[in-house]
């Protein structure tokens, strides 16, 4: 810790910098904790699909204060959590019923609470409601950027015929502290026929979940999470990782594979050992990934081709291994195949060329393969991640890190829980109908689309 | 009552040189790392094994229970039982056997056998009048008996004893001992360095070609064995001064193995066992012999593998060519070519009540990812390397085939063991 960092963070600096306006950011809720104010449900015509989701979830809720007129009406106990069923909403004039909902909900939320939007996506047969959809979308982001204390605000697209059991598994991640870091986010889910008729505390109990990059950060974070869910984990990282690696495996009761993700055999290999041991894989994460930074004047073609073939070039060789339905050992129907992006992929980031290039297209790739997918049940997903505390970002200058950490609507880093267990959302077999997807774990980061 | 016990696994740390990256850490510490690897690539947090065999040829008084701590520090479950034994540098081998026939026997269904050595962290001891001078102070009753004890005490006393490779029979190094081996059995120079170069180019190709993904995880951020020189030569290895043997000499610091440190560790199992574990068996134990020879009376102190090598053979009904690849422990380039030559002597072999000589081992199938010249040998762990190495390299060759182990021993003594590909 720098000499700078230490004053920072001593008691004297942090009141200093309190009175320059750095506030202590706010402390998250994580976990499977729900809000521990009411859930205010408000529908906002006849749809009762979300109010059915709450049902299933086991969710008692409240109805809404709504605002009609110059006072602001408030809520009496602060409440924890303003879901809205927007699924009707289709004109212009109807967007008044979110606002009129939000004000009071905005006004009075507890920390770490939540304001979650379920809407209609844009189906391209009707102008006007298209562009109410995109509209509550702008409200979203700008209702995440105005919630103080760790709230956030996230919408979803539910397309017609998507059930409550489809919604199930998402709005429950929502809900809870699980999403913790993902704010001002919108993804879509679609008719998935989702099984899961309750959410579970370990949706991924006796499945085989593979994560590459295992060792440390991210990584050690996603095997951790998906163990506390139930999964067997097979760790994978480089060889010259190894040590690391096999503390996180035997932390987790999984199995450690030592294993260059560039090589020919890559995917052969985890396929090898997932078929040993008389099993099919339920979830791929292609957590693995390097950076070697450089202005693009500075970038030559080694630094350029490692980056893409460690971040997205090896990642499709393995897909192709393990979605052959030949390979023993492969991805199993009703599989899960989950990327990580970055944020620094989805809006571009200086000096990183090579790494937006191989981020975003993770994000393409995932994007491509989703429908491709779909008849055998598998889903393909990425997230993205903002500013997350690692090993790798601690070594970023005091300052720097500092205004990275800041440079969002929850103004603080990310911990690698928040990337896993949006992963683990992305895994459980409720979550059938998320696919195509790419939700950002960034805190509504203020760079990017 | 005879189960087929298989060798469903290992794992070791890359190897190092004495006083290297491994310098402060001690056997329990080495050999903890070396259980945990092989815990964390089967799976096996949390699991009761029925025993692990382990020993060190250099340990501390307070290590008595090495294994059984090593035990309680990694992810198996507590509740495992361990052991300690000591054979010198054939402790490995003969771990792994121990368990193997008590695994045959149906006594066990799963083992660990082990071996660790740290020539770093070597116990250093007290001078034998200073010890029996403490140990009759701690007895004293009174003050005056105290003082009288230590009264006895004189400066010489006080320097402290590091432990010696000497033979303690002979008061020769093991090198000097093999000198007079590499003497008597006409073992030229050029031959002793062809081997040790030959022995760091197959295990740099096997690193390369990713042979150790799954036999070693690295410890100390050590990713590849320190000892191994991917780029030695003939010609380099021939500029060496000798270091054995008198100005004449011909073995040198490149064609004897250097005092190292390390651990390894061997997963063996009963089929069944195995095959509920998810574990694929890569070759199963077949037989074991261990043996002595005179070494005060003057025998060759590293050749006494031979007439276990070859009584093993006889009881097996087998003959060199039915061994598809054999692992011969390099303490020096020249007791593996002594070795060798021993096999095809007539004479010789005759006089160790073989029926004739052993027969020639093509170089091809020696040591074929090389030994412990490049990969270094912390005495104890070396058996413990070699076992899972083999079992590995006669899985990839097919089901059948079989491999040959021979490790020699301080003390005129050896082990040899067969495995066979399943």
């Amino acid at each position: 810790m720098s000499a700078l960092e230490k004053a920072f963070y001593s008691p004297v600096g942090r009141k200093v910098a309190a009175k320059a306006g750095l506030h202590e950011p706010p402390r998250l809720r994580r976990g499977r904790e729900f809000p521990t104010g009411a859930i205010v449900l408000a529908p906002l015509g006849p749809s009762t699909l979300v109010a059915e989701t709450l049902a299933l979830l086991g969710r008692a809720h409240e109805a809404p204060v709504i605002d009609f007129g110059e006072e602001a009406p408030g809520y009496g106990d602060r409440i924890g959590a303003l879901v809205v069923d927007a699924t009707d909403v289709r004109t212009i004039v109807e967007l008044e019923g979110l606002r009129a909902v939000l004000r009071p909900a905005v006004r009075g939320i507890e920390r770490s609470g939540r304001i979650v939007m379920i809407a209609r996506p844009a189906t391209g047969a009707d102008w006007e409601a298209d562009a109410v959809a995109r509209a509550i979308d702008g409200i979203n982001r700008t209702v995440g950027k105005e919630l103080r204390g760790g709230a956030t605000a996230n919408l979803v697209y539910a397309e017609p015929g998507v059930t409550p059991a489809d919604l199930l598994s998402t709005l429950g991640f929502l809900l809870q502290g699980r999403s913790a870091f993902v704010d001002g986010q919108t993804w879509r889910v679609t008719p998935g026929g989702a099984p899961a008729a309750r959410l579970e505390n370990r949706p991924l109990d006796g499945r085989v979940c593979v994560v590459t990059g295992a060792a440390r950060g991210i990584g050690a974070a996603i095997a951790r999470t998906l163990a506390r869910d139930g999964a067997t984990i097979v760790a994978v990282d480089i060889p010259a990782a190894g040590e690391a690696l096999a503390a996180v495996a035997n932390e987790v009761g999984g199995t450690a594979l030592q294993l260059d993700i560039t090589a020919d055999d890559a995917g052969a290999r985890i396929a090898a050992h997932v078929a040993a041991r008389g099993v099919g894989i339920h979830a791929m994460i292609h957590n693995a990934g390097i950076t070697r930074d450089k202005m693009l004047v500075n970038t030559d073609a080694t630094r350029w081709a490692s980056v893409l073939d460690v971040n997205l070039a090896a990642e499709m060789r393995i897909n192709a291994v393990l979605l052959d339905p030949a390979t023993e050992g492969g991805i199993a129907a009703g599989g899960r195949v989950v990327g990580v992006a970055s944020t620094s992929g989805l809006a571009g980031n200086k000096g990183q060329t090579n790494y937006a290039a191989s981020k975003a297209g993770v994000a393409g790739l995932v994007a491509a393969m989703a429908p491709d997918l779909a008849a055998r049940g598998i889903t393909a997903n990425a997230v993205a991640p903002g500013f997350i505390e690692t090993e790798m970002t601690a070594k970023i200058p005091f300052v720097q890190r500092e205004i990275f950490r800041r440079a969002n609507s929850l103004s603080q880093g990310g911990s690698p829980v928040d990337v896993a267990e949006t992963i683990g959302y992305l895994c459980d077999p409720g979550s059938q109908g998320v696919t195509g997807q790419v939700i950002r774990v960034c805190g509504q980061n203020m760079v990017g689309a | 009552m005879s189960h087929t016990v298989v060798v469903a696994g290992g794992n070791r740390i890359p190897f190092a040189k004495a006083g290297g990256p491994y310098a402060r850490a001690s056997n329990h510490d080495m050999l903890t790392a070396a259980i945990d690897g092989l815990v964390a690539r089967a799976g096996l947090a949390g699991e009761r094994i029925g025993e692990v065999a382990g020993g060190a040829v250099l340990k501390h008084p307070g290590d008595f229970n090495l294994t059984r701590e090593a035990v309680l520090s990694s992810a198996l479950a507590p509740e495992t039982p361990a052991c300690d034994l000591q054979q010198a540098c054939a402790t490995g081998l003969e771990t792994t056997m121990y368990l193997a026939n008590k695994i045959a026997l149906g006594q066990l269904t799963s083992g660990i056998a082990a071996g660790v050595d740290s020539t770093s962290d070597a116990p250093i001891s007290v001078s034998d009048p200073l010890r029996r001078i403490l140990l009759k102070a701690s007895r004293a009753r009174s003050a005056q008996e105290r003082i009288a004890a230590f009264a006895k005490l004189r400066p010489a006393h006080l320097a402290p004893q590091a432990p010696s490779v000497a033979e303690p029979r002979t008061g020769l190094s093991m090198g000097e001992h093999q000198a007079l081996t590499t003497l008597r059995w006409d073992i030229d120079r050029a031959a002793q360095d062809e081997l040790a170069a030959a022995s760091h180019h197959r295990l740099a190709a096997a690193w390369d070609r990713g042979f150790f993904d799954d036999l070693v995880t690295p410890y100390l951020g050590v990713t590849r064995d320190a000892v191994l020189r991917p780029d030695t030569s003939v010609e380099r290895l021939a500029a060496l001064r000798p270091a054995f043997g008198g100005p004449d000499g011909t073995m040198t610091a490149g064609n004897s193995t250097p005092l190292s440190d390390g651990a390894a560790a061997v997963l063996l199992a009963s089929e069944e066992w195995a095959a509920e574990h998810h574990l694929t068996p890569w070759a199963k134990v077949v037989d074991a012999e261990v043996a002595a020879v005179d070494h005060p009376g003057g025998a060759d102190l590293l050749l006494a593998p031979v007439g276990a090598t070859g009584r093993l053979l006889a009881r097996q009904g087998l003959t060199v060519d039915d061994i598809d690849l054999f692992e011969i422990h390099e303490a020096f380039a020249s007791t593996v070519l002594a070795t060798l030559k021993a096999w095809q002597d007539p004479e010789y072999c005759a006089s160790l009540g073989l029926d004739g000589p052993i027969g020639a081992c093509p170089p091809e199938k020696l040591n074929v990812t090389g030994s412990s010249l490049a990969a270094g040998h912390p005495f104890a762990a070396t058996g413990a390397r070699i076992v899972p190495t083999l079992a590995k390299l006669l899985h990839e060759r097919g089901p059948g085939t079989r491999g040959l182990i021979s490790v020699c021993a301080a003390g005129g003594q050896g082990v040899v063991a067969i495995l066979e590909a399943v």
